[in-house]
């Protein structure tokens, strides 16, 4: 499909001709058992039917596509309407208007203001005023300067957005030029990841850069080590189109050569350009133009917003030159208008896509990953109330079990604390009873051993010092 | 001072010394060297083999993407005789790949400066020795041939910065290149928009005012001071237009006739840099930016064998040819 607009402009039209084509063919009702087509978009059973006469194209698809699990394909028996969904997409868009943001970087001096007029077909650049001995410049850096420009035709306005980057590679000293330019592209990705985890969503401006159109100075040997490094910085953060610039300085044959050699270039440090996707559903038309376009990238491309008369007396949009005149709008003369069709009236939408969900969608990833955010993949697991619950008395019944092990071993332990200690002290008691009843034998020994003696003592009254000492208060046999 | 001519009361031959040197020129052959300054891809190569009309450099772009990039300025000289109507001339050209291809070109400039100042030093050296050769090889630049890029804007930084470092040793002559890019109006306001700069900057292109030119002198120099930039195209590809064969570049939509001056004014530039202003060129590098040149080194070496004798250090009397080829700076 070339664009969508020119497909659904007689909708409801076509939609009669489809009812009728069904009511006359006598067909089955269900087919669930024919292998069902890759599914298949709303537009597939009727839109085809301008192409075959037939009204063939409400039978299933003889396509031997590979089953898809759980899509089967239905007929219908009657008019539903949902074939008028493109045209309500159309009239959406249409109140919404479209917006597109480019970004043009080259060198001074290659025509990038004259392109943006040449492609818009408006004189939104003025001439330039130059203010002469520009080399003191104030800033040595490369600014980023953004214009707006709303145009409309038939009935459907674009807000276009074009980032330009003056100082590009005009210094003496170009190290990091391509710095404040990636800055910007990320400043376009940082606002829209903070409008995006903002509480109220309703306003959201997107400063994303949707395509970046990169000029390359034709010196028709080969990329300039500024360019290489430029692309190599930039080539995964944006939609890199490099377009050859002032075409018109070389010859076909040194066009030729050097679109190969900047292509082996390219293809040597590994830099990724945007190509158009083919589809499997787009028409023959449809592919030979995207062969087309592919086998002329890089572009090589010529500007001009002014009219001249050509050599066979047409007054066409080109430049003027002693020896004759360059067309801007001829596709043999330069590929400025493959660049407007793949630019603007074909892949424009492609542009935007890929900008939001491949390029804008890594940058988040590496962003939020480098932030510490990890993916909890727990979050997306399908639940059953029923198995959860499960799940939770099991996990409880786990618990306690492990509860009551753990409180059986403790008190075990308990226990048998207790049973040393009450032995220690048991034994202790024992000893200590040993040693009174051995206490209280001696002593008896003794007493028993004393009375002997005192009994015996009547004859030889023999008192020791101790006794002695221990009778001194008290009476003395011997009397001395 | 009037000078009062006495008349000869019959003829006496000396007329024809101006033969008598012409034949001793021819036998000795002139010598003239060019240097080519530019960003790579402006058709440096292309231009010097158009102009005459002989392949006499190759192209040095990068071929393949694995081939390395020149980091620095590097100097190539190539030689050649070309000869035309028994006049042979040897032609240096000298090279200069890598200018301005680096991301950080601060400095670029130094290597072609030293380069120029090296064959005025080298000069010297042989014309300061006690026994010198007869006739002097002579390989200091006589043209210094400055590309600009046919931007249609203005001049950039680093060509301001490297013009007027160039414009003190060596005859400068801007060219603006791959001008089949620039409509007859571009051309005419970038060329302005150029004058006017080069006035701002304070660089003297070649050709310089000189007091001792004589009417017709000052009116071409005149002539050619206003052409400059010539707004040049080169091409080593010829047709045949109305029988002549002629350097052409062919586009889809038309023709361009090199030769041609409503094309471009590369037939003013031969004219300038080969029928009318060779010598000139020769010429002025000898007397004005040799004789600078040469002043500065003696006044140098002066003030330092001065300072080498007030240090005491004997031999400061006898050996000034010794000092010179010894305490040599160039």
């Amino acid at each position: 499909m070339s664009d969508n607009a020119n497909v659904v402009q007689p909708p409801l039209e076509r939609h009669h001709d489809e009812q009728m084509d069904t009511d006359q063919s006598e067909e089955p009702v269900f087919t669930p058992a024919s292998p069902p087509p890759v599914p298949s978009t709303p537009q597939t059973p009727s839109m085809s039917a301008p192409t075959t006469s037939k009204p063939a194209a409400a039978q299933p698809a003889t396509a031997s596509a590979p089953p898809v699990a759980t899509v089967v394909k239905r007929k219908l028996t009657g008019f539903v309407g949902f074939a008028n969904l493109p045209a309500q997409w159309h009239r959406k868009s249409v109140r919404k208007g479209f917006e597109f943001t480019v970004m043009l970087v080259g060198e001074s001096g290659l025509g990038k203001s004259t392109m943006v007029n040449t492609l818009l077909n408006s004189d939104t650049y003025g001439p330039k005023n130059y203010q002469l001995g520009g080399e003191q410049r104030n800033d040595k850096t490369v600014s980023t300067t953004t214009t707006t420009a709303l145009v409309q035709e038939d009935g459907v306005s674009l807000q276009l957005s074009i980032v330009d980057t003056p100082g590009f590679g005009d210094f003496i000293n170009n190290e990091e030029c391509w710095r404040p330019i990636l800055q910007r592209i990320e400043q376009g990705y940082d606002s829209y990841l903070d409008q995006e985890n903002a509480i109220d969503r309703k306003e959201v401006r997107d400063e994303r850069v949707h395509a970046c159109l990169f000029f390359i100075d034709p010196t028709g040997h080969a990329l300039k080590p500024i360019e290489i490094e430029f692309m190599r910085r930039l080539h995964q953060r944006v939609n890199l189109i490099p377009v050859i610039a002032k075409a018109d300085l070389m010859t076909a044959e040194e066009t030729d050569l050097f679109k190969r050699r900047v292509l082996a270039d390219l293809e040597y440090h590994r830099i990724q350009t945007f190509t158009p996707p083919r589809y499997a559903l787009d028409d023959e038309e449809t592919l030979a133009e995207s062969r087309d376009m592919l086998s002329r990238v890089p572009f090589a491309i010529v500007g001009s917003n002014t009219i001249v008369n050509a050599g066979d007396g047409r007054r066409v949009r080109g430049r003027q030159y002693p020896w004759g005149v360059i067309e801007v709008d001829n596709e043999s003369h330069c590929d400025t208008a493959k660049l407007r069709q793949m630019l603007i009236r074909t892949h424009m939408e492609e542009l935007k896509d890929h900008t939001r969900n491949t390029l804008y969608e890594n940058y988040r990833t590496e962003k939020l990953t480098a932030m510490g955010i990890t993916q909890d993949p727990s979050v997306f697991k399908e639940v059953s109330p029923q198995a959860k619950l499960e799940e939770e008395r099991a996990l409880h019944e786990a618990r306690l079990a492990k509860m009551e092990s753990e409180m059986r071993t403790v008190f075990q332990q308990k226990v048998q604390e207790k049973e040393a200690k009450l032995k220690q002290s048991e034994e202790e008691l024992y000893s200590k009873h040993r040693q009174m009843k051995e206490d209280l034998n001696n002593q008896r020994l003794e007493a028993e051993d004393k009375r002997q003696r005192i009994l015996s003592g009547q004859l030889t009254p023999a008192p020791t010092q101790d006794d002695n000492k221990g009778r001194r208060g008290k009476f003395s046999l011997g009397g001395r | 001072m009037t000078t009062q001519i006495t008349p000869l009361s019959r003829p006496v031959g000396f007329d024809s010394i101006t033969r008598q040197i012409e034949r001793k020129l021819l036998k000795r052959g002139f010598q003239f060297n060019v240097i080519l300054v530019g960003a790579t891809g402006l058709g440096k190569s292309t231009m010097v083999n158009t102009l005459f009309a002989s392949h006499l450099i190759d192209t040095k772009g990068r071929a393949g993407p694995a081939e390395p990039v020149r980091s620095t300025t590097e100097i190539e000289s190539v030689s050649h005789i070309i000869e035309e109507n028994g006049v042979r001339l040897r032609l240096n050209i000298v090279d200069t790949p890598g200018y301005g291809d680096a991301i950080n070109n601060d400095r670029c400039w130094d290597a072609i400066i030293k380069y120029i100042k090296d064959q005025h030093s080298a000069f010297l050296r042989r014309e300061l020795t006690a026994t010198r050769d007869k006739y002097i090889q002579d390989t200091r630049i006589h043209c210094c041939l400055f590309f600009l890029a046919p931007t249609g804007h203005q001049l950039r930084p680093l060509d301001v910065a490297v013009l007027k470092k160039l414009s003190d040793v060596v005859n400068v002559v801007p060219v603006i290149a791959k001008s089949d890019g620039l409509s007859l109006d571009e051309r005419v306001a970038f060329k302005q928009r150029i004058k006017s700069e080069f006035d701002l900057h304070g660089l003297r292109m070649y050709p310089y005012a000189s007091d001792e030119h004589d009417e017709d002198e000052r009116a071409l120099n005149e002539a050619v001071t206003s052409l400059i930039p010539f707004a040049v195209v080169g091409s080593e590809q010829t047709a045949n237009i109305n029988g002549r064969e002629v350097p052409v570049r062919q586009h889809r939509w038309g023709t361009v006739n090199i030769d041609d001056e409503r094309h471009c004014e590369f037939i003013y530039l031969r004219k300038f840099l080969t029928e009318t202003h060779l010598q000139d060129l020769i010429d002025t590098t000898a007397q004005v930016h040799y004789e600078s040149f040469r002043s500065k080194q003696l006044l140098a070496l002066k003030e330092q064998s001065a300072a080498m004798s007030q240090g005491g250090v004997p031999g400061g009397q006898g050996g000034a040819s010794r000092n010179v080829s010894a305490g040599f700076r160039s």
